[in-house]
């Protein structure tokens, strides 16, 4: 608890500015779904067979998993790509069925009485629906917002995964760097955000139920127009300049190789930086280095080859980086020297286990695997040189099929026993610090993953002064280096910037 | 002031009106009696044009309803249904208020008008002009109902079974009130029931429909001596 706040009170800057940015996205997000959600339930309440399927297309929304929704919208135009539009774009789908849900039922259920004595009195039809129907319906209008406004609170925690910002920054954070502070340092305000919003649009609701005087609809109505005019500002005037924007993906080592872009850049070109870190995976930086939308990442070459491109496995090194550049350079990327170390995939055990065993090569696993279990993460048990390639080539069976988790998830996994082979990267700095023993890939299976960093080709062009400033640590980050830096994050809780800044120093003095 | 010239309303192939004629003198209450699904409230619905005519013309001020604009022909005729249908969430002033608020009269005349009325209908407006529909009793409610009907002056009132959800008790005494009004405001009134002692206690003169054609339609004594089956039907069942 004492950690907690110790954390919050040194990171009271970016705690206010990532709880700024969620509350925002929450925000935009509801705002706009009034906007599209209120006139489709009024639709619906009058034409069902126009407003039915509208409806039922929401609901189908609502069950795709959130972090499959981002996937599906990353790569198209206008809403997709890495950052906040793409979330908003799925926050506004997922709030749309509770409000479009509700206005449909707040409408439909106004006594026939009521609706007959408006149209008696000489209502225009506009007039019934802004004097009578609406605010009849408002109560259980402002019920589906509240919904809307619960689910985007939490919503927004994953849209961390594409750079959208938020408190879920440090939740992936955390994650990545096995820490509880650091989740609970986002989870903690977001449950707190979310018991906020529903309180506070639980009385609004209360209020309009017991006393319902279209007085108080004007009142909330002038509310809503003033946030969402306030919203509109604060986004317009969101900073955006053009500034270099280095991505990574969600895990430790990625986190400290954007970070030594970042300073890299700040270093020795002298341009400011914007740190898109923790991007959800392979296949989201990708798409953000071909769109623009991150201008640098650091990509391993095996990764490159087969998941990147698609192609098959290949075991040498040099031809390797040499395919993969060439693969880049055709297609708008630009990949720069390899940084010096390779992160191959290790297999994991635990050191006792290993000891126990005599256990110290891939070879020696098959005879133990039919009374173990196994973990892996959701891509190595997707990818051509991932799980079923590694069983084939040293012939494991497990006692069960390898379960999927979150790569960050693995390591702590393995050392609680939970399992008891995990796959997981040779750089880890918490093979070390949780006691645990990689074996030898005897029979050559993973193919080489040399560090690599990449870039979007136009910025390269127009920024030549980048590549010269990142060639400066060609050959320089060696795997023991990456070790350190890893361990010293993961294990000993440091700051990612400053384990890069004394490396960068230690660089400097050589 | 109301005609019916040979009117034919059919929903669907089901005839609901059959070659209805009858005439409403200005300043005549007029009560149409008939069984449940007589045809009672279609006739209501075709003077103030939510429902028109399959054949045959319906005049309001001598001028055919499909002429009138049907919102300001709807503003200028009070309407009273038998649920009241006051708006839940307006109160007692804003309600009566309403139709006199969508003519955009100055917000002082509105005031000065619903004062008066709710002194017409005996509801205080000190006392009760604040209230909420559902702080009032079913006779009051019919009272706000009634006085909601009359606030921009129309020349024709047109109730549905106004009376019909209370208690014998206050329905007699809304009955002496109806009079009572009736006798300062003089509108033309057309009332339907299905109560033929409340046509008889009410009207001027008493149209009793039977499956959707006129069968009879005359001054209450005229109609007490009439030796029609469906009329005599009526008239046995409140005896």
């Amino acid at each position: 608890m004492s950690g907690l706040i110790a954390f919050w009170s040194s990171h009271a800057a970016e705690v206010w500015a990532l709880l700024a940015q969620h509350i925002a996205l929450v925000l935009v997000s509801t705002l706009v779904a009034i906007a599209i959600g209120v006139p489709i339930g009024i639709i619906a309440a009058r034409r069902p067979r126009i407003g039915g399927p509208l409806a039922a297309a929401a609901s189908v929304i609502q069950t795709v998993p959130s972090l499959a929704l981002f996937g599906f919208l990353l790569p198209l135009p206008l809403v997709g790509g890495v950052g906040a539009r793409t979330a908003l774009a799925a926050l506004i789908l997922y709030a749309l069925l509770p409000v479009i849900r509700t206005t449909a039922a707040g409408l439909q259920s106004i006594d026939a009485a009521i609706l007959e004595a408006a149209d008696a009195m000489g209502m225009t039809a506009g007039q019934r629906l802004t004097q009578v129907e609406l605010p009849l319906a408002m109560p259980s209008i402002i019920a589906g917002i509240r919904v809307a406004a619960v689910i985007g609170v939490g919503t927004v925690t994953i849209a961390a995964a594409i750079g959208a910002g938020g408190l879920g920054e440090y939740i992936y954070r955390g994650l990545s760097m096995v820490d509880a502070t650091v989740i609970l340092a986002g989870a903690v305000p977001v449950a707190a955000l979310a018991m906020i919003v529903d309180g506070g649009l639980l009385l609004v609701e209360r209020g309009l139920r017991r006393r319902r005087r279209t007085r108080r609809f004007s009142r909330v109505a002038a509310a809503a127009l003033m946030l969402l005019v306030l919203a509109a500002t604060a986004f317009a005037a969101w900073p955006r300049p053009e500034r270099i924007v280095v991505g990574s993906k969600n895990f430790t080592e990625q986190v400290i190789l954007g970070e030594l872009m970042a300073q890299t850049i700040e270093r020795y070109a002298g341009r400011a930086v914007d740190r898109r870190l923790n991007l959800g995976g392979t296949f989201i930086c990708d798409r953000a280095i071909q769109t623009g939308d991150i201008d640098l990442y650091v990509e391993y070459s095996g990764t490159a080859l087969t998941a990147v491109f698609k192609r098959s496995v290949q075991r040498d090194p040099r031809v390797v980086l040499e395919q993969v550049r060439q693969l880049y350079a055709d297609t708008g990327r630009s990949m720069l020297a390899p940084l010096g170390f390779s992160n191959t995939f290790a297999i994991l055990v635990r050191a006792a286990d290993a000891r126990e065993r005599g256990l110290t090569r891939l070879s020696q696993l098959a005879a133990h695997a039919p009374g173990w279990r196994a973990a892996f993460g959701y891509e190595f048990l997707d990818r051509p040189d991932g799980y079923s390639g590694l069983a084939a080539t040293y012939g494991l069976r497990f006692l069960e099929p390898p379960r999927a988790m979150d790569l960050t998830l693995v390591y702590r996994a393995l050392a609680e026993g939970q399992v008891d082979v995990v796959a997981g990267d040779a750089t880890a700095g918490l093979i070390d610090a949780l006691h645990l023993s990689m074996l030898e890939d005897d029979r050559q299976y993973f193919p080489p993953y040399d560090a690599v960093p990449v870039m979007h080709a136009p910025t390269l062009l127009r920024h030549p002064e980048i590549g010269r400033a990142i060639a400066r640590l060609s050959g320089r980050v060696t795997a023991a280096a990456m070790r350190r830096m890893n361990y010293a994050v993961d294990a000993q809780r440091a700051d990612p910037a400053a384990v890069v800044r004394t490396f960068l120093d230690e660089l400097d003095r050589r | 002031m109301i005609d019916f010239d040979h009117v034919h309303f059919r929903r669907g192939t089901r005839a609901v009106l059959h070659d209805v004629t009858f005439t409403v003198r200005p300043g005549e209450t007029v009560a149409l009696v008939g069984r449940s699904g007589a045809g009672k409230s279609t006739v209501l619905k075709l003077i103030n044009r939510m429902l028109e005519p399959d054949d045959g013309i319906v005049r309001v001020d001598g001028r055919d309803t499909r002429a009138w604009d049907s919102t300001s022909l709807r503003r200028h005729t009070g309407y009273v249904l038998q649920e009241v249908g006051l708006f839940p969430h307006m109160t007692v002033t804003r309600n009566v208020g309403l139709v006199p608020a969508l003519l955009q009269w100055p917000p002082a005349r509105i005031q000065a008008r619903t004062d008066e009325l709710l002194d017409l209908v005996g509801l205080p407006p000190d006392e009760f002009g604040s209230r909420w529909p559902d702080e009032l009793s079913g006779g009051q409610r019919q009272r706000v109902g009634v006085a909601r009907a009359l606030a921009a002056d129309p020349p024709v009132v047109l109730m549905d079974e106004p009376f019909g959800s209370l208690d014998p008790i206050t329905r007699a005494e809304l009955h002496r009130e109806f009079r009572r009004i009736q006798q300062q405001v003089r509108k033309t009134v057309v009332l339907v029931t299905h109560d033929m002692r409340e046509a008889f206690a009410l009207a001027d003169r008493v149209g009793v429909l039977d499956e959707g054609m006129l069968v009879a339609y005359d001054e209450p004594s005229v109609l007490r001596a009439s030796s029609q089956p469906a009329v005599a039907l009526l008239l046995e069942s409140c005896q």
